[in-house]
């Protein structure tokens, strides 16, 4: 996993709320037995007429926001379908923060493994940003998760909680499986007496 | 060990506490993993290139659901060359591990969810996942099953464990005997609607309350099923004698002294009185109608009988915008009497909907009546037992006598991964879980029912009140 210590760049504003998993990729493309190349497949639908024309006005379309690495939408963002093809996109596309007021638990999860950085603010900050970053040209942010903070470099400032685990092993870029094998020792013997519990056997 | 009185969550997961390390998630194992072909490919080759195995293929079984065509035909050759490849590659991969796989012609073949606990593998105090976000039906039996990504997944492959923060805890009692024509869909529709699709995140939610005990084990699993629409990160029940009634005899349930000892130990995990929940909410059953969804997130819906909402009717500015967006996607006015929308296609199926009771449900609505022309309806058993159950029944005679499509078994139009999808614009009533836009095929608009009501949408033709049908004997 790619290590992650601050980042600035031009953020994308979507301006909808419980946003899907299946608007951020759609199943026709969850067919595909790889890990990677999803970036055309984000926000298909939204992007993109059913002739392949793009959507003028849908804000991954916008010369303004070529290149963003930060999207900036409203609550519970990423509800729906455990998918992880829907971080593996946004992945692929370039994004490796997400800011909103709250995501969907399952998305939690799945955002951690891959290196994304999801940053909780208030309804009321995530709406000056979307604000800022539709009217203000030229308009940056700024994420330090060493120091947990959102900044613009013209007065928004932000502070965020972050899980001091999660913000570890993403500034330090480290494997989960590898963190578990740890315990090794401690999982042969738990499940040693475990395995004896009949009524928790598989068959 | 004190002795706090502790809920029906804390006790499993005690049960499952591996390691603890200061600072980090808990160390939770991890009993069952049901795997299925979509979100399991990339985790067995990041093994792969880990050089990793799996390391409990015994407490891992596999099946075939979500993209596989439901007509016979398209069985015998599937013409999507990236979906094929899917499925072979989840063969192969079990075959390697050595994991039990439920290929697409097994007679035990099924929604991964229905076929776990038919097949006696769920069990109350279990820990249960799969890549997928309506692993919680499993719930219903008193388990702790959640969904989770690809990662996750692999993670369970490779370990047998998951790293977890411990949910809150959030009980929804529902009291009171449901009205007639009120079924399990309806009360887990009606809490989402309540609470909101994130009204549960951060949760693991207990539904309990005289209405919850009087459902069926099916019914059970349909609530618990649709717990993740409401954001919760599982749904569960304390099983009771209906629980084990369902699980005797099953081929994967405890025989003989190691049934009585099962029993013994899961009766203990009901949780103690005075245990206390981070959140609670009472639900009154007798007040609860049929319910239909009118939106675009499984949060949009009302009784039958409600008018669809305006937009104008919203306190903020944001759920104003987002209220019409909903409407201009389903072609809905505010106000409009929900009995009067036309539908184009019925289905009746799904993890939510898709086990025998459901198919006695539809049936028994069914019976007498022919499919609307202008209507076309198919219903897919949720597995090849659930299937061959309706077909001893005879229930297969009497949809097919009433124009219905009788199906193999798959997730199928739940979310249209198969040939089996929504045309732009036609509208659905559909027995699944999500009305997400496109969720049932692009610009297709999908309304959220049991399965009686998408019986009776199918024959009428539009959604009608079925507290008023007629059942044919």
């Amino acid at each position: 996993m790619e290590k992650f210590k601050t980042l600035t760049s031009v953020p994308t504003p979507l301006d909808r709320t419980n946003v899907d998993t299946d608007q951020i990729i759609p199943k026709q493309f969850l067919k595909r037995i790889e890990r990677t190349g999803y970036e055309d497949f984000l926000f298909f639908d939204w992007r993109q007429t059913p002739n392949g024309k793009p959507i003028a006005d849908f804000v991954l379309n916008d010369a303004r926001f070529k290149g963003s690495k930060i999207l900036v939408a409203g609550k519970n963002f990423a509800c729906g379908s455990s998918r992880e093809h829907a971080v593996w996109a946004l992945s692929d596309y370039g994004f490796r923060v997400v800011i909103a007021p709250t995501f969907a638990d399952i998305f939690y999860s799945n955002a951690g493994k891959n290196g994304i950085v999801l940053i909780k603010l208030s309804e009321e900050q995530v709406d000056q940003l979307l604000k800022n970053a539709q009217t203000i040209p030229g308009y940056q942010l700024t994420v330090s998760l060493e120091e947990q903070t959102v900044k613009d470099g013209r007065g928004f400032e932000a502070k965020f909680e972050f899980d001091a685990f999660r913000k570890y092993c993403l500034t330090e870029g480290l494997d989960d499986i590898g963190l578990t094998l740890r315990h090794a020792a401690a999982l042969d013997g738990f499940e040693k007496q475990h395995d004896q519990a009949g009524w928790l056997r598989v068959r | 060990m004190s002795n706090t009185p502790k809920t029906l969550f804390e006790k499993i997961w005690e049960q499952h506490v591996v390691v603890e390390p200061k600072g980090e998630p808990t160390v939770l194992y991890i009993d069952l993993q049901l795997v299925h072909e979509v979100t399991s490919a990339q985790a067995f080759e990041g093994l792969r290139l880990a050089g990793r195995k799996v390391r409990r293929p015994d407490r891992t079984i596999a099946t075939v659901d979500h993209n596989v065509p439901t007509t016979i035909e398209g069985r015998l050759n599937i013409t999507d060359p990236i979906a094929a490849t899917q499925i072979s590659t989840l063969r192969q991969n079990c075959k390697e591990a050595g994991i039990e796989f439920y290929d697409i012609d097994s007679p035990k073949q099924g929604v991964v969810h229905v076929i776990g606990p038919e097949q006696g593998f769920t069990k109350p105090g279990m820990t249960i996942v799969c890549g997928d976000s309506h692993t919680s039906t499993h719930g219903a039996f008193g388990a702790l099953a959640f969904g989770v990504g690809t990662s996750e997944a692999e993670h369970v492959l490779a370990t047998q464990t998951l790293p977890q923060s411990k949910a809150k805890t959030f009980r929804i009692s529902v009291e009171g005997e449901l009205p007639k024509g009120v079924t399990a869909k309806d009360i887990i529709l009606a809490i989402i609607g309540e609470i909101g699709t994130d009204g549960a995140t951060g949760y693991a939610v207990e539904y309990a309350g005289s209405a919850i005990r009087a459902l069926s084990m099916e019914g059970r699993m349909t609530v618990c099923n649709m717990s993740i629409e409401a954001g919760a990160r599982a749904g569960m029940i304390a099983p009771d004698e209906k629980t084990f009634a369902y699980l005797k005899g099953r081929p994967y349930a405890p025989k003989g002294a190691d049934w009585d000892k099962a029993v013994e130990e899961w009766k203990k995990l009901p949780s103690d009185a005075g245990a206390k929940y981070d959140r609670e909410l009472t639900i009154d059953a007798t007040k609860l109608a049929p319910y239909v969804s009118w939106g675009t997130s499984p949060g949009m819906v009302a009784p039958v009988t409600s008018p669809v909402p305006d937009p104008a009717s919203q306190k903020t500015e944001i759920d104003r915008k987002n209220l019409a967006k909903a409407l201009e996607y389903m072609g809905l006015a505010a106000g409009t009497d929900m009995r009067t929308v036309p539908v184009d296609v019925v289905f009746i199926g799904s993890c939510t909907n898709g086990r025998i009771e459901d198919m006695r449900a539809a049936a028994k609505i069914a019976k007498g009546y022919k499919v609307a022309s202008t209507v076309k309806a198919i219903v897919v058993p949720g597995s090849q037992l659930v299937k061959a159950e309706a077909e001893k029944e005879g229930l297969d005679k009497i949809f097919r006598e009433a124009g219905f499509e009788w199906r193999e078994p798959g997730c199928s139009m739940c979310l249209a991964m198969n040939a089996d999808m929504l045309q732009p614009g036609e509208r659905s009533a559909s027995t699944s879980n999500r009305n997400f836009e496109g969720r049932q095929g692009r610009a297709g608009r999908t309304h959220l029912v049991s399965p009686e009501m998408a019986a009776a949408a199918a024959i009428k033709g539009h959604f009608v009140d079925i507290r008023n049908w007629e059942v044919k004997a």
